[in-house]
């Protein structure tokens, strides 16, 4: 019995050291760099989170030029990362060129879908998500206009407008949604004073809640409607904290869970395409002490049937991307 | 006037002021609490130290030849073209259309059909602008800067509504095989030099090198090159001489958009194989310190594009393989533009002055010259 012991023991602490040379997990970060208040740094929490709970560590890269994601990917492949996370649809082109030379690496792609046996791909609904604070913006609204303000104008970013717009119309069929972009080029994540200019625009055309999914710039669009008095939604991380009792909600979008997930899984993390919707938390509004007042149960009550009819199937978001239209509003 | 040897010049003042510029970062490594002499090794060794770094570093130097170039012929007529990277992405819009929609059968003949639309597409981009300072004089440098924004604007407006590849990336489809451009690795296996086969550099590095040459050539060797110096130096002296200033603001800044234009041959459809919203990546705005370091002049323009490409890849590999954060690498760069554009002349006056104490002979004389 106790030799048994003895030799179970000598095979756990065995289990254990092998795990100890088990390769260290590695987080590639788009260009825009890992603080960027919004999704960089959402995956970076995700793997500081991870590192906090296991004590493990990890390696992590920033980029600075189109040309170094191939170079990134592959040196982490040859120094033995695994699981390698890249987030940013952008990777997806290279990812899926670079992923069966390593056989062996586990890859996971945020926002983007490579279809290769060793890759997990882990996109979100963004459009559900949005179509639950599109519905309480609604809600909130006194003058039946809502805004929306987006980074740079590309398919994703309308992604999140057209589920808003969705949502709002859903409430009220009257309502008027307000869609502007800051700008064309990757400096629109980082421009508050464009965020804020875009906000007095929308409240001269009177929208009473904007939605900022924007990055940085939204922090702006935050300011500006904390400063008149409006109602915001935030985007990608809990941000009711920024001026509390003026924002009105937060979608969340869980990026930090998708990193934790794959760096707590280890080589042993599931490949394929992986959604994060409702259903499983991936995406959702934020309630917490900062809004509590600006949510009414009557709203809540509203929002979570919507949310259970989204999972059950009963309500059907339309994705822009999908098909590139968005049948509730127009660019 | 010449107060320095030529040597001293071209080589010792750029020199000079990349060992300031160096020092400076060291300092600032330091006080980030990591050893710069091992910072500088690990770029020399990223980037110069084996085939896969030179695969980056000439990579990046051929962007930096195109748009050092693309600055340097605007900056003889005394034209400063601050719109390299609207007329690299304009390029590149050509590029995609041309590789996308015309059934090239080999990739020579594409590349030779790349050249042109991305050398007229960049041309157009900054015909424009050379118009407005031609018969309106609006300043080059405004609307220069302004038409990077709407060339932005425009490739966005195409690529997420006209010509976007199906999926969420706002991005052209792969351009067909016929027009990938063979790489070092496809064009140097064969004569036993083994590139990387993941490295970016291609055949576009030859071309630049050839546009080096011709617009050497076109600046030095030509008529219309000595009426667009001529013209640089004295606008009404060009006048009197019978030089229409219309003509060369626009002919010069033909050339120069189409030199910056022609960039996108290297990073479009050599590396990339498709065209993205971030095509041109700054490199546009990198020319300009490129030129300035080159003092125009072709051989400057290359030995500062190859600097700068070393920067960019030995920075890389600083921020894969230590604690250095990436912005650092960035400092690096803004210190040797600062110190080898704008603090010119703080290394050259003190240099002048030593040169002139080598070679005045021991008079009283010197005194005089010495106070000026």
């Amino acid at each position: 019995m106790t030799l048994k012991h003895t030799f179970m023991g000598a095979a756990a602490a065995l289990a254990l050291t092998a795990t100890g040379v088990l390769a260290d997990p590695a987080v590639v970060f788009d260009l825009g760099g890992k603080f960027d208040k919004s999704f960089n740094e959402a995956a970076f929490n995700g793997a500081e989170r991870w590192k906090e709970e296991t004590g493990g560590s990890y390696r992590e890269v920033e980029m600075q030029s189109e040309a170094q994601r191939e170079q990134a990917l592959r040196r982490l492949a040859e120094s033995g990362s695994n699981p390698i996370v890249m987030t940013g649809f952008a990777f997806g082109n290279v990812l899926s060129e670079v992923a069966p030379d390593y056989p062996e690496t586990t890859f996971a792609i945020i926002d983007a879908v490579v279809e290769e046996p060793n890759v997990r791909s882990v996109v979100f609904k963004e459009h559900e998500g949005s179509f639950l604070v599109g519905m309480m913006a609604a809600m909130a609204s006194e003058s039946g206009t809502v805004g929306f303000i987006g980074g740079m104008d590309i398919p994703l970013i309308r992604k999140f407008a057209c589920g808003y717009a969705q949502g709002v119309l859903a409430v009220n069929p009257d309502a008027t949604v307000i869609a502007n972009m800051a700008g064309t080029t990757p400096a629109a994540w980082a421009d508050p004073v464009k965020g804020s200019e875009l906000t007095q625009a929308q409240i001269s055309q009177g929208a009473d809640v904007v939605y900022a999914a924007a990055g940085a710039t939204g922090v702006g669009v935050l300011q500006t409607a904390a400063d008149q008095d409006i109602l915001s939604i935030g985007v990608d991380s809990n941000q009711n904290y920024l001026h509390p009792g003026e924002v009105l909600t937060s979608m969340l979008k869980r990026v930090d869970n998708a990193v934790y997930d794959v760096f707590a899984a280890g080589d042993a993390v599931e490949t394929g395409v992986n959604v994060m919707g409702l259903e499983n938390e991936g995406v959702g509004y934020a309630l917490d002490e900062f809004n509590a007042d600006l949510v009414t149960a009557e709203m809540q009550a509203a929002v979570d049937a919507a949310s259970a009819a989204i999972i059950a199937g009963e309500t059907e978001v339309h994705d822009y991307m999908s098909d590139e239209s968005c049948p509730a509003l127009s660019f | 006037m010449d107060v320095m040897p030529k040597w001293a010049e071209v080589l010792l003042v750029p020199l000079i002021s990349l060992v300031l510029a160096f020092l400076i970062s060291a300092l600032v490594i330091l006080g980030i609490g990591e050893n710069p002499l091992n910072a500088l090794r690990l770029m020399i060794n990223g980037a110069l130290g084996s085939a896969y770094g030179w695969g980056y570093t000439l990579y990046y130097a051929t962007n930096f030849m195109f748009t050092g170039l693309a600055v340097a012929v605007a900056f003889h007529a005394r034209l400063f073209n601050i719109g390299g990277e609207g007329q690299a992405l304009l390029g590149g819009l050509g590029v995609a259309l041309v590789c996308l929609y015309i059934p090239w059968p080999h990739w020579t003949i594409a590349l030779l059909g790349a050249m042109g639309a991305a050398a007229m597409f960049g041309a157009i981009w900054a015909a424009i602008p050379a118009w407005l300072q031609a018969k309106r004089g609006s300043h080059i440098v405004i609307t220069t800067i302004m038409f990077n924004f709407i060339a932005a604007a425009l490739l966005n407006y195409f690529l997420v509504e006209l010509i976007k590849a199906p999926g969420g990336d706002p991005a052209t489809a792969r351009f067909p095989e016929a027009t990938n451009l063979p790489t070092f690795y496809d064009m140097f296996t064969p004569l036993g030099l083994s590139f990387s086969r993941s490295t970016p550099a291609n055949v576009t590095f030859f071309i630049a090198i050839l546009a080096c040459i011709a617009v050497w050539a076109l600046i030095w060797r030509t008529k219309l090159g000595y009426e667009i110096r001529a013209f640089g130096h004295s606008e009404p002296a060009a006048k009197y001489a019978g030089i229409s200033p219309t003509k060369i603001i626009m002919v010069t800044m033909i050339i120069s958009g189409a030199l910056a234009g022609m960039m996108a041959i290297n990073n479009v459809m050599g590396e990339a194989e498709r065209l993205n919203l971030n095509a041109a990546e700054g490199a546009g705005f990198i020319g300009i310190a490129v030129a300035l370091m080159g003092r125009s002049h072709p051989i400057g323009v290359f030995m500062a594009a190859l600097l700068f490409g070393f920067l960019y890849q030995g920075g890389a590999e600083l921020a894969f393989s230590t604690s250095i954060p990436s912005q650092l690498i960035i400092v690096i760069q803004a210190l040797v533009i600062l110190f080898t554009g704008a603090l010119d002349n703080m290394v050259r006056m003190p240099l002048e002055r030593i040169f002139l104490t080598l070679r005045r002979p021991p008079k009283p004389k010197t005194k005089l010259e010495a106070a000026e």
